[in-house]
């Protein structure tokens, strides 16, 4: 086929059109949403004391520095998706989650604690944090690669760990809401080392997967 | 040069919009640009430049596939120049080269600068021969038979739609199996 055809093959084409990323994103979001779910009832379940629980602000804090991590690798990620876009312009959204965090430990530095410092570091469910973050990760990352693959990143090993982000935020929501550690310590500690995980994972996958 | 690449912003929007002569015209007022290019790349990275139609030709079929990602209210040829840098090293890294590909190979082709194919691409045609029966059957038709897809649709008794489907599918195939192999 010599290039006069292909390019009248493409044009005969024209007519496709292809569905806006952002959808294919969230669609795919949707339909791994359930196995997540499924892991997190089945293994984990909501804390019980989850009413007393939001009355207190460094348990709401958690799920502000989640969601805020999945909402700005969200955006990160179908920024990624354009073959001229890089980290440098938006990348610093990512810092926001952390931004947050650093707040939070400074706020709780600044008022009188019962339990010491290291204790609310270890906390009692940082193997169950490092665990059941990636298993709740993976559905999440596999669907969030599926939608990306649509688009064209320059570098898709990095896209990959954005999307790795994005899954592990979601992930870390959900088992904000059955962990009974609420440091900001701790939250700083093993949610960031269980996002790493899922991040580097994502890294991995991605260099495949997202591929043009 | 701004003026060459305002005009094919203008072209890609009205492709967009549903114009195909314009996406016909664009992707004609490209070629050769991405051509020199190409060459270049292949030259310095001491290739045989007889391998740029195959590099020509995956960048326009990830053009247009990746078309949706190109935001319409941006110029177009920052777009399409990432992509065919992103082509370039791909292809280059293939031949067990990793090169340093300047983005200025392409901006800086002048626009008088028309090279003409020097060898007839392999890697597309071969893998068309590869693509399910009905794709290929397609592909063939519109792309080397010249049949327009009314046509084709009468030639293969499908509707319209169904070729349209076919020719889909198979321009995506086509692509995934070049990345693949």
């Amino acid at each position: 086929m010599d290039t006069d055809q292909l390019i009248r093959t493409l044009a005969a084409d024209n007519a496709y059109r292809p569905r806006p990323i952002g959808l294919a994103l969230m669609m795919a979001l949707l339909a791994a949403a359930p196995v997540s779910l499924l892991i997190f009832f089945a293994e984990l379940g909501v804390r019980p004391d989850v009413m007393t629980a939001m009355h207190n602000p460094f348990f709401d804090l958690k799920f502000a520095v989640t969601l805020a991590l999945a909402a700005s690798a969200i955006a990160v990620s179908l920024h990624l998706t354009r073959p001229e876009a890089s980290l440098r312009s938006f990348g610093w959204w990512l810092l926001i989650p952390a931004g947050i965090l650093v707040a939070a430990i400074s706020g709780e530095m600044m008022m009188p604690q019962r339990t010491p410092m290291m204790t609310r570091l270890i906390g009692k469910n940082s193997m169950a944090c490092m665990t059941a973050i990636p298993a709740m990760s993976l559905p999440l990352l596999v669907g969030a690669l599926y939608g990306l693959r649509q688009g064209a990143p320059a570098r898709p090993a990095v896209a990959g760990a954005v999307a790795g982000l994005l899954s592990a935020g979601l992930a870390a929501t959900v088992y904000a809401s059955h962990c009974t550690d609420d440091s900001p310590l701790f939250v700083a500690t093993w949610y960031t080392l269980a996002t790493a995980i899922v991040a580097s994972v994502g890294a991995l996958m991605g260099a495949r997967a997202l591929r043009y | 040069m701004r003026e060459r690449e305002d005009e094919w912003t203008d072209l890609m929007r009205s492709a967009i919009s549903g114009d195909d002569a314009a996406y016909h015209r664009l992707l004609k007022a490209i070629t050769p640009v991405l051509r020199a290019a190409a060459r270049r790349g292949l030259a310095r990275a001491g290739q045989p430049v007889d391998q740029s139609e195959d590099i020509v030709q995956d960048i326009l079929l990830a053009v247009h596939l990746k078309r949706q990602t190109w935001d319409t209210s941006a110029p177009f040829a920052p777009w399409l120049f990432a992509i065919a840098r992103n082509k370039l090293i791909d292809a280059l890294r293939r031949r067990g080269r990793r090169i340093f590909v300047n983005i200025d190979d392409f901006a800086e082709t002048l626009p008088g600068e028309t090279p003409e194919p020097t060898a007839s691409p392999g890697e597309v045609t071969a893998q068309l021969q590869a693509l399910p029966a009905r794709q290929r059957d397609v592909l063939q038709s519109i792309a080397v038979d010249s049949t327009s897809i009314k046509d084709t649709a009468a030639k293969f008794s499908m509707t319209e739609g169904a070729v349209r489907v076919a020719l889909h599918r198979g321009l995506a195939s086509l692509t995934a199996k070049l990345r693949d192999r």
